[in-house]
């Protein structure tokens, strides 16, 4: 497995976790910062994304939708707090309306990712931090049901593999 | 900017209330068993009046309740509170455990530029 650890703080409502990867911090940065590479990673199986807009750059924003199998189009937008490649990047990430703009009253969440050489390949350090029990209770009623399922779905094909 | 206007739209009572480290330890201990105030002062170098100040704020934001018995308040971690924040972190790490995955399936599938590191790419 790629993923090392993983530690989950239910006081301060975060997820981090600690992955390595057989390749260079370059190449895996790019992955970030390719929107076309994204493209290829960001949604779960079934809702491939498309970044619209991508500017890692602090201040920046991403502004992508992704495409579900009924053809529904969920969408969502990043803004960069921090950007230091290859090796840092910090962000906010939130749901978008049809045009593309930040819904407010809608969970946003905050996204640090550090990139390290180790050992000839890269780690990478991800924390996810919900901003409020609010948002993390709106989270949960959205993705309850479906996102669940595919969830199962993907680990089973993984398990399989 | 868009983080200021959700700032004050979303009540972000519990990350104040669990930002501080004797919160937080107050929070700890009332889920694992219910506690008067008088019995939680005693653990902490600060008057009973400031520990029911901290538990005041972590009742505002809904982690714990407070009830009464004959003269004392007692305190317990609500369970809801901690089951929420059980299953919203476990989705989001299904979430990142498939990212992870898929982004190490795609370094393994792209073409390697430099080829200085010998990519073992069916590694799993």
């Amino acid at each position: 497995m790629t993923v090392t650890s993983l530690d989950k703080d239910f006081d301060s409502l975060t997820l981090t976790l600690i992955a390595e990867f057989d390749a260079p911090v370059e190449r895996v940065w790019e992955l970030w910062a390719d929107p076309r590479k994204l493209e290829r990673w960001w949604g779960p199986p079934g809702f491939p994304a498309t970044m619209e807009e991508h500017d890692l750059s602090p201040g920046g924003r991403v502004r992508y939708h992704m495409t579900g199998p009924e053809g529904e189009t969920p969408r969502g937008w990043w803004e960069v707090t921090t950007a230091d490649p290859p090796n840092y990047l910090e962000f906010t990430d939130g749901f978008a309306d049809d045009d593309g703009n930040p819904v407010t009253d809608m969970p946003v969440m905050t996204v640090r990712v550090r990139l390290s050489e180790h050992e000839g390949g890269t780690r990478m350090e991800l924390s996810g931090a919900f901003q409020s029990r609010e948002d993390m209770e709106k989270i949960l009623e959205m993705g309850a049901a479906e996102g669940l399922q595919q969830a199962v779905g993907q680990m089973d094909a993984l398990l399989a593999a | 900017m868009v983080v200021d206007e959700l700032g004050e739209t979303v009540v972000d009572e519990v990350f104040h209330a669990l930002a501080d480290a004797t919160r937080r330890d107050i929070f700890r201990r009332s889920a694992e068993s219910e506690l008067s105030v008088s019995r939680l002062s005693e653990a902490y170098p600060m008057s009973f009046a400031a520990v029911q100040k901290h538990v005041a704020v972590l009742e505002r934001a809904g982690l714990v309740t407070k009830t009464r018995r004959g003269r004392e308040r007692l305190v317990r971690a609500d369970p809801r509170a901690v089951e929420l924040a059980r299953r919203a972190l476990d989705e989001l790490e299904t979430a990142w455990r498939g990212r992870v995955e898929r982004m190490s399936e795609l370094l393994a599938e792209l073409p390697n530029p430099q080829e200085k590191h010998t990519t073992k790419g069916e590694e799993r």
